[in-house]
């Protein structure tokens, strides 16, 4: 063995080999890092006594605290059911009406309602409910196409707009313009008479107020004042669905009488509970001052 | 310097190139870093091209830092080390070692392009595709001949610990890059040629995943980087090792240790909990493994503590060991289940990780580098040890703004996601976190930026210094250290 | 110490020191490894899982293409929290036929593990092209050249290749693959032949193209089957403890 020396600044031996000029002491282990190893180690055999641990061909060792990750959960879920206890049984029970006129569950509603519609709804309706313009309707006004009583609002979030689910509103506007419904020229004159009534400018006897009485009042109704039950937009006033920001309106108007848009909203019902579904439309009545 | 130098013809040319594409991809991770970190900030960044999405992106900044940068830091290290300390040259020579080194900048380029186009695995750390993962494959066995081949030719009776861990790396990332791979390539079948899918599913796969991807950490970026502190550590500090004891120990413990800590990346999630126990328990028995490490770093300078006063490039190998300590903390803490249920999938995590892979490896690798770009181009001394210095700032005070900014954006992000109201319901949408992040992006990406700069200024230095320049100014001969 | 004179047979011989490092290096994978193919509690029993459609399969590739896995976890951990944001906690068995898995280690978007259902296809059309269409908070990257045609040559193939990992495709479902591929793009009809194959996948076009399959279309049949095929109301929660 090649020569150990005394290293003179700590007073340790080397171990007498040597590489490319580097030696190394023969320092014993720190006795506070073997004594902290150590106790690292008996916690873990601790914790592996007390825990789920160890595994065999088809079983594992379930610790002498029967842990599951799972269970414990349940059991946090049956304690949170508990303390909600109180006003959860009176949700259960009320309408959305009760709910409204109890100021204890109105509160917890409109705090609960915020927060599902911002994990939920406001992906569509944006924060707040202020929607996204020619995509998805703003709640957070008093316009409202499938109605804004707060059994209406519940029951489009329910079973939501034209998806799979049989309860979903349905009813669907027809492409006028195209085939040999209504010429080029008609469907000009009808979108500014369209126009017109959003501006509340509408001159009696143009040649397109004609055609809208034959042919959209069925839904739209006299005066473009609009029908919650077929979910057909007012269109005497400014607010519009399918009006893009930098889009004129009667742009817009002529692409929906010759290629119908129609929105879509899936029924939460399944998805979110009836509780929540509640609390969800007593929050977006709140919105925009609902009828 | 070495007593016993009998004039071994050392094959330097190889170790050289691996210095120089380190430095070059170096800056290309860092640049892709910092600019995800932007895009996090500011999304238009993206800029709507299939090919600069960030989840394009990320692969190539992680795969660019930790396999470009990394891996030429570790071939240039090792193979510099290894003949050194063993008294041989290169087994296979430069021959060898130049089919390694063109090989393997090849394959940096061939994956980052199948990144950008959209060719992925899926698996993280692990991304190339099958045809990659074989190339791979091949050049990984010829750099295993080459290294032990070479310690097989040493004059030297023992091998030193610098090569344990070294050799320890190469074998065990052989191992598990073999073991998350296993994927079986589409064309076989008559399906697309650029795509695989792998032989494990689900819970199985992501078990073989963080198995892998844990100990890609725990070799590739800490046990081949606690080789590099071996040799570089005590040679620029001119001090013997601390303890030859404490290496064996904690040598073997790490290693053996690390194998097992996979799942705490996989606390809570649908892995059986007895795994998750293991995992846990065992990343925290890797405490002290790991502490041993620093310790034999930071004790291997009792007797020279003034270095770090006058030698720069001593202080950023002393401050990386005190980073590799203080991630080896904070990893077995957030490995504590209860730790880990508020820091995962947060920014905690990925703060803890720039803490190890910033403060610990690139440090770690910046002092390699300013110790070997002179001694391999036959320079006295670095073109200029205030660069050094300035490097050293700027890089450290970028780092602390990076990590700090994700601890709290991580831990608000974590304390935000389960946040009740005084009446029981969450108190936070999910976007409104989003939100929240934005400030800590900024931030985070402006202590990126310095430390891109800090490379910079490496670069420059090195430029220099090969040249052939000298600045004038005072300078400290690194040699000239106290007893 | 005579542990550390023994330790001079390691050091001085590669070939001890690589036996010694590999055994030391094997155990732990074995061990935590082997008994998640073994044990039979570990993927649990429930029904409805089933391999995803041809479709949702190519769109599944494009989520693993674009990396969304680098901002969007597939696993929802059993906390009040999560569950209560995002639906009931992930179970392994939801992930089975996943090659590779995408649980994901990050989250800067929310989870996607139960996206299946929660808007509609038209939102995810808008939300992909532009997220900030939509959610102008977000930090999303747009995908608009996902509008483009889905190159699905080789989808029988790639079925195929799964098959050999495990994922059990019937030879009548690889067969028809291509068809059963098209027929879900653009077909709504409910009683399309896909569907016997694979219930509850997404019918219909996506896109607005319905002559054309689009990545888009496939992509958003991938999201919109996230999550439902387990029906857990019929799930007992005791039988899925481990
Ligand atoms: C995927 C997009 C989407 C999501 C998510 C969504 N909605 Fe809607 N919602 C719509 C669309 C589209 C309409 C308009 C349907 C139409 O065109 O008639 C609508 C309409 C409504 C209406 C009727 C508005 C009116 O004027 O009558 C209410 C109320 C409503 N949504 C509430 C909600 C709530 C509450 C949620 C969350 C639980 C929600 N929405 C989630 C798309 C969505
Ligand atoms: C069968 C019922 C029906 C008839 C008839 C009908 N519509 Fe509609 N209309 C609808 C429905 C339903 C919508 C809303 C679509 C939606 O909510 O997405 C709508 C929407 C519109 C809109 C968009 C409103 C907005 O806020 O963006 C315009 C404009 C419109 N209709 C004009 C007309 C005109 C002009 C006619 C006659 C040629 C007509 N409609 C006939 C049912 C009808
Ligand atoms: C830079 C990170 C990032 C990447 C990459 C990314 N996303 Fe997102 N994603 C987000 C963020 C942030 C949100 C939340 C805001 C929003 O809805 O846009 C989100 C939301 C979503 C949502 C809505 C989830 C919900 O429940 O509201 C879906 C679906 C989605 N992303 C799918 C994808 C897909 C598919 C990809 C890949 C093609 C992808 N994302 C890539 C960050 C990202
Ligand atoms: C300029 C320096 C750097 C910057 C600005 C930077 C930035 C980033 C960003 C923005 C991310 C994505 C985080 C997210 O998804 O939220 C990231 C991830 C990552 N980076 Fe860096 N990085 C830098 C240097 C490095 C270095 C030197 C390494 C390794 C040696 C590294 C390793 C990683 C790893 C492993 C991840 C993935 C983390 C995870 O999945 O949790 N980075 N980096
Ligand atoms: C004893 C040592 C260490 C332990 C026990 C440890 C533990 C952990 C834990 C618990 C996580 C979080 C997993 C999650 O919640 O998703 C993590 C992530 C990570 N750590 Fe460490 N860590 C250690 C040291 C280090 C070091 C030194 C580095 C870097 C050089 C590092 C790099 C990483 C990376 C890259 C990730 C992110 C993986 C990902 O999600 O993509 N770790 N580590
Ligand atoms: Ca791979
Ligand atoms: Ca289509
Ligand atoms: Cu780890």
């Amino acid at each position: 063995m090649a020569s150990m020396e005394k290293d003179s600044v700590s007073g340790q031996m080397t171990t007498g080999h040597e590489w490319d000029g580097i030696k190394e002491l023969n320092t014993p282990l720190p006795k506070w890092w073997v004594y902290v190893f150590w106790a690292t180690v008996i916690w873990a055999v601790a914790y592996w006594i007390a825990m789920p641990a160890w595994p065999t061909i088809n079983d594992y060792s379930r610790g002498m605290l029967g842990y599951s990750s799972r269970a414990d959960l349940d059991n946090e879920l049956k304690a949170q059911k508990q303390a909600r206890g109180a006003w959860l049984a009176k949700f259960q029970t009320a309408s959305v009406e009760d709910i409204a006129k109890d100021k204890t569950l109105l509160n917890y509603a409109l705090v609960g309602g915020k927060v599902s519609f911002g994990e939920n709804c406001s992906a569509c309706h944006g924060s707040g409910g202020v929607g996204v313009a020619g995509a998805y309707p703003r709640l957070a006004d008093d316009e409202w196409i499938w109605g804004g009583t707060l059994a209406e609002i519940e029951q489009t979030i329910k079973f939501g707009v034209r998806n799979e689910h049989a309860d979903s509103r349905q009813s669907e506007m027809l492409p006028f313009g195209t085939g040999d419904m209504l010429s080029a020229e008609q469907v000009g004159q009808l979108a500014d008479y369209v126009v017109s009534l959003s501006t509340k400018t509408p001159a009696a006897g143009s040649p397109g107020e004609a055609i809208f009485a034959e042919r959209c009042t069925a839904c739209h109704q006299e005066g473009g004042v609009g029908s919650k039950d077929l979910g057909a937009p007012a269109l005497n006033n400014a607010i519009w669905l399918w009006k893009g920001n930098n889009q004129a309106a009667k742009d817009m108007v002529v692409g929906q009488i010759t290629k119908p848009k129609h929105g879509s909203m899936p029924a939460w019902a399944g998805r979110l509970d009836d509780n929540t579904i509640k609390m969800l439309a007593v929050y977006v009545h709140s919105l925009g001052g609902g009828q | 310097m070495s007593s016993n130098t009998e004039a071994t013809p050392y094959c330097e040319d190889v170790v050289k190139k691996f210095v120089l594409a380190a430095t070059f991809w170096g800056v290309v991770g860092f640049l892709a870093g910092d600019f995800i970190a932007w895009q996090l900030a500011f999304p238009v960044l993206n800029l709507d091209l299939e090919w600069t999405t960030f989840g394009r992106l990320r692969p190539v900044h992680t795969s660019a830092v930790i396999f470009a940068f990394g891996g030429n830091i570790l071939f240039s290290t090792s193979l510099y080390v290894v003949q050194r300390t063993s008294r041989a040259s290169l087994f296979g020579g430069s021959g060898l070692g130049n089919v390694i080194f063109w090989n393997f900048q090849a394959l940096i380029v061939v994956a980052a392009l199948t990144y950008v186009l959209g060719f992925s695995q899926g698996q993280e750390y692990a991304e190339p595709e099958w045809w990659i993962d074989l190339w791979l494959t091949v050049i990984w066995v010829l750099y295993l001949i080459a290294f032990a081949g070479t310690i097989m030719k040493r004059k030297e009776p023992h091998i030193y610990v610098a090569n344990w861990f070294f050799f320890s790396m190469i074998l065990t990332v052989a191992m598990l890059h073999l073991g998350n791979n296993l994927a079986v390539p589409a064309a076989l079948f008559g399906g697309d040629f650029m795509k695989s899918y792998n032989i494990f599913g689900g819970v199985q796969n992501a078990m073989t995943q963080w198995w892998y991807g844990h100990n890609a950490v725990g070799f590739f970026l800490t046990a081949g980087f606690l080789g590099i502190m071996y040799y570089f550590v005590p040679k620029r500090a001119e001090r013997p090792v601390y303890s030859y004891r404490l290496s064996i120990v904690h040598f073997w413990a790490l290693i053996f240790l690390y194998i097992w800590a996979g799942p705490h990346h996989l606390h809570y999630t649908a892995l059986p909990d007895w795994a998750q126990t293991l995992g846990m328990t065992f990343s925290i028995m890797l405490w002290m493994p790991s502490w041993g490490g620093m310790i034999n770093g930071l004790m291997t300078l009792s007797g020279a503590w003034d270095k770090l006063r006058t030698d720069p490039v001593m202080r950023f190998l002393v401050s990386s060991v005190a980073f590799y300590g203080m991630s080896t903390f904070e990893g077995p803490m957030m490995s504590i289940k209860a730790v880990n249920s508020l820091s995962h999938y947060t920014d905690w995590t990925v703060g803890h990780v720039h803490s190890g892979a910033l403060g610990w490896v690139a440090f770690v690798s910046f002092g390699a580098l300013y110790y070997l770009v002179p001694k391999l181009w036959g320079r006295k001394e670095l073109y200029s040890l205030k660069l050094v210095g300035v490097h050293f700032w700027v890089a450290t005070v970028g780092i602390v703004l990076y990590i700090t900014a994700m601890w709290i954006s991580g831990i608000m992000q974590g304390l935000m996601w389960r946040a009740y109201d005084n009446l029981g319901f969450l108190q936070y949408s999910f976007i409104e976190t989003v939100e929240a992040m934005h400030p800590y992006y900024v931030i985070r990406a402006m202590g990126g930026l310095l430390f891109v700069l800090g490379a910079l200024v490496m670069v420059y230095n090195f430029y220099k210094t090969i040249k052939g320049d000298v600045a004038d100014e005072v300078m400290q001969p690194s040699t000239a250290g106290a007893r | 110490m005579s542990v550390f004179k023994h330790h001079a047979k390691l050091e001085t011989n590669v070939f001890f020191l690589a036996v010694g490092i590999l055994l030391s290096v094997i155990v732990g994978g074995l061990v935590e490894v082997v008994p998640l193919f073994t044990i039979e509690s570990t993927i649990e029993k429930v029904e409805g899982v089933r391999p995803y459609s041809p479709l949702e399969q190519a769109g599944r590739d494009i989520y693993v293409r674009e990396g969304c896995y680098n901002c969007h976890s597939q696993m929802i951990r059993p906390f009040k929290d999560e569950i209560e944001r995002y639906g009931h906690y992930s179970l392994a068995a939801e992930s089975k036929y996943d090659h590779p898995f995408q649980w994901a280690s990050k989250r800067t978007g929310p989870d996607l593990a139960r996206v299946g259902g929660k808007y509609t296809n038209d939102w995810h059309v808008r939300h992909m092209i532009n997220p900030r269409d939509v959610v102008p908070e977000s930090v999303m990257p747009g995908y608009p050249h996902l509008m483009r045609p889905l190159n699905y040559a080789g989808i029988a193939g790639n079925l195929t290749a799964l098959k050999v990992v495990g994922v059990p495709y019937t030879d009548a479902q690889i067969m028809n693959a291509k068809k059963d591929l098209e027929e879900q793009a653009m077909s709504d009809s409910p009683d399309a032949a896909v569907l016997k194959s694979y219930p509850k996948a997404k019918m219909g076009d996506v896109d607005g193209n319905p002559k054309v399959v689009t990545e888009m279309d496939a992509l958003v049949a991938y999201l919109q089957v996230l999550g439902t095929m387990v029906d857990f109301t019929t799930v007992k929660p005791e039988k899925i403890y481990r």
